[in-house]
């Protein structure tokens, strides 16, 4: 049985658009999807919608964690199931700091884990766990202590981003641009953290622009994904083959040359 | 799919955890309504001085001339005549929770009170409808000679101090409230913080109303000596009733030159109580008063701790957080007049209003005439959770000196969609990640708070973002 199915997704926005047309799309634990596509071509509109942003429709299609559709789901019970979205543009909770934040999150899937009931992770236990994860994605102690993303650097976002990923331990983790924003140094700690993660234990879905941070992540499947569809699909050589080439290439014509 | 944001507002509050009661066997309850045998028998009942009772009586003739106000929140659900005004529950005042009755005793523990005096009070007084029924002070304290009593102890026991200060901060005829209070005051404390002590643990107050259509009038008059310090916390709750109950409290506070008061209030009523409230501290030269003003309760609150800066050099703080919900109406904030030379003070409020509650910032800020130097910062921010809520500020500014640097800020912001979205997407229920949104909104106040307190705090806020799904 397959982690994470999208069969046949279609998305609307509140209006009516559709932005995301057809989509069929599988990943499995121990492997690395990219889905790469230019400005404008849906790429957010999708990690929001499997992620279940009330702003966007689900008109057609399913969505499937180990064979059981999620569309019912909040975004919280998704989440619960072992699903997680790192944000392009994170949100700021002011006075919430990071440590406080990732505890109460941590406790509310292991709550949820343990079939409602409370239980709470131990205090030195959580603490040693954070340490490991900062220390690993080179986020400076403070941080921890700082208000969830309150003028946060773009970089500083992103990396808190890969720390709550590896806090969080989720089965299937979406990236939606996360290497936007970041230097090479940042990118490099970034990648590495999320190729740490994927194994036995977890998939990824990478969405990104440029092929840049494919460099660090090696995918085993690229996607190119333009105007709300998947136009060709490759092993990772077609992302250098893009990054040649440029989008261009892969737009369609349009059926019978017409129009 | 998730639940609206409305949803997940529509009910907070509706879980008041406080709103038991316990049966009345009252060693003495007086009629209903207002008059002046009622006001007689009380000070006879404490066996008072003359010049008390004169004073009681002159202020119900204040009372009585004064029209209610006509600013603020809507007062005329009041019915004065169907309160009343005194309730004494027991004989006498226990040194131990073991000597209370029964009943009693059990609601101080369902409270709490008893558990937090062993773990982190120097001091607690406990006043049960009109009367304080346990009273307790740290023994080493005591030698050093602090006092802290309770209002009608303090004034047997130390007349001359208490006839000097009681009603000099806020005089008998200031408001029609504060005048009621001078009319038929019961229980309260009464602290005196002789020079260069300083009392590392705070003291404590708690004051519970029970009796339906009770009146609770308490009278705190604390005297903070040269170089001293003490940090007084009181905590009020009600039973739930379908009809109204009244508390209005005068709370009067001397700082003196290099002095410093912490006066922090959690009031938690029911939503079944008024409470009008008058609070003014006076603060002298390099004194420092901070008022911190948690107002989660009540059907109606109208409360402005004030702090006049008396001395050159005087610091004045308030922080104030109300939470308004279903029928409530919050109107607080606080006043700061700075009449002596380089002398500076901090408003900060923060409200939040949901389920069609409203909250009101109304504050004054004066600078009199040669109150050169003065430094003031005032802001106002208010969190509406939902399209029914409400939120308004009413900032009075008077400057009558040219040397001053003033500052005024004020937003009103909401819980956004996107925001609870990326909670939600970390696995925290929608009620979960508003409660979260909310604690960190107030923060600027908790960390504030002694840890313990802080922690009420935020479990009260908790408390009220729960149970609001579905």
């Amino acid at each position: 049985m397959a982690l994470l199915e999208i069969k046949n997704l279609h998305v609307a926005t509140e209006d009516g658009t559709e932005i995301v047309r057809d989509l069929d799309l599988t990943v499995n634990s121990n492997e690395v999807h990219a889905m790469m596509g230019p400005n404008g071509s849906g790429k957010s509109t999708l990690a929001y919608a499997l992620m279940g942003h009330p702003a966007y429709e689900i008109t057609d299609g399913d969505i499937l964690i180990d064979g059981e559709s999620i569309l019912e789901l909040g975004a919280d019970e998704r989440a619960q199931r072992g699903l997680f979205l790192a944000f392009q543009y994170p949100h700021a909770v002011p006075g919430v700091t990071v440590a406080s934040f990732l505890r109460t999150a941590v406790n509310a899937q292991r709550k949820a884990a343990n079939g409602g009931e409370d239980d709470p992770v131990k205090i030195p236990e959580f603490r040693k766990q954070l340490t490991a994860s900062m220390e690993q994605l080179k986020v400076p102690k403070e941080m921890a202590g700082r208000y969830l993303n309150d003028g946060f650097s773009g970089g500083e976002k992103k990396r808190v981003e890969i720390l709550q990923m590896a806090m969080l331990s989720p089965r299937i983790a979406v990236l939606d641009e996360t290497d936007s924003g970041l230097d090479i140094d940042a990118l490099r700690i970034v990648a590495g953290g999320v190729r740490g993660l994927v194994g036995p234990e977890m998939g990824a879905l990478v969405i990104t622009h440029y092929q840049r941070i494919l460099n660090y992540i090696k995918p085993d499947f690229v996607h190119v994904f333009v105007d709300g569809r998947i136009v060709r699909e490759g092993g990772p050589e077609l992302a250098e083959q893009l990054e040649a080439d440029g989008y261009e290439a892969f737009i369609p014509e349009p059926v019978g040359g017409e129009s | 799919m998730a639940t609206s944001e409305t949803q997940v507002v529509a009910g907070i509050g509706n879980d008041y955890k406080f709103g038991f009661h316990d049966a009345e066997n009252y060693f003495f309850k007086s009629g209903r309504g207002l008059s002046r045998e009622i006001v007689e028998a009380i000070s006879a009942h404490k066996d008072e001085p003359q010049w008390m009772r004169d004073f009681r009586l002159k202020s119900l003739e204040y009372f009585e001339a004064r029209p209610m106000p006509s600013w603020g929140g809507d007062l005329s659900g009041i019915d004065f005549e169907n309160i009343y005004y005194y309730i004494k529950p027991t004989e006498n005042q226990a040194k131990s929770w073991e000597d209370l009755p029964p009943d009693i005793k059990q609601t101080w523990d369902r409270l709490g009170i008893p558990e937090a005096e062993r773990k982190f009070l120097a001091g607690v007084g406990a006043q049960y409808e009109s009367e304080v029924v346990y009273h307790k002070l740290q023994a080493d304290l005591e030698a050093k000679g602090v006092l802290f009593l309770d209002m009608d102890s303090g004034l047997r026991e130390h007349e001359e101090l208490v006839r000097q200060y009681f009603g000099t901060i806020i005089p008998q005829n200031d408001n029609k409230f504060a005048a009621l209070n001078s009319a038929v005051w019961s229980g309260g404390s009464f602290i005196y913080v002789p020079p260069g002590v300083s009392i590392e643990m705070p003291l404590q107050a708690y004051f519970r109303i029970n009796a339906e259509n009770m009146g609770q009038f308490e009278r705190t008059l604390i005297i903070v000596d040269e170089g001293a310090y003490v940090h007084y916390v009181e905590g009020c709750t009600a039973p739930i009733y379908t009809t109204d109950s009244l508390h209005s409290a005068v709370v009067e506070i001397i700082v003196k030159p290099g002095g410093r008061c912490r006066y922090t209030t959690i009031q938690n009523w029911s939503n079944n109580v008024y409470n009008l409230v008058t609070k003014r501290a006076v603060a002298y030269e390099n004194a420092t008063m901070e008022w911190v003003d948690g107002n989660l309760g009540s059907k109606q609150t109208m409360k402005y701790p004030a702090i006049w800066l008396m001395g050159e050099g005087a610091h004045g703080e308030v922080l104030s957080i109300a939470f308004a919900g279903n029928g409530q109406h919050q109107d607080a904030g606080g006043k700061a007049v700075h009449v002596a030379p380089n002398t500076t003070s901090v408003i900060t409020s923060k409200s939040i209003s949901k389920d069609g509650g409203r909250s009101s910032y109304r504050g004054l800020l004066e600078v009199a005439k040669g109150a050169h130097g003065a430094r003031s910062k005032v802001v106002c921010d208010a969190l509406i959770l939902d399209e029914e809520s409400r939120t308004d500020t009413y900032p009075y500014i008077r400057i009558d000196e040219n040397d001053v640097d003033i500052g005024h800020e004020a937003t009103v912001s909401k819980i956004g969609e996107e925001q609870l979205f990326y909670l939600m997407s970390r696995g925290l229920s929608e009620a979960e990640a508003a409660a979260m949104i909310v604690s960190g909104f107030v923060e600027p106040i908790t960390k504030e708070l002694p840890l313990e307190y802080a922690v009420e705090l935020n479990r009260l806020i908790q408390l009220q973002m729960e149970g609001s799904v579905g």
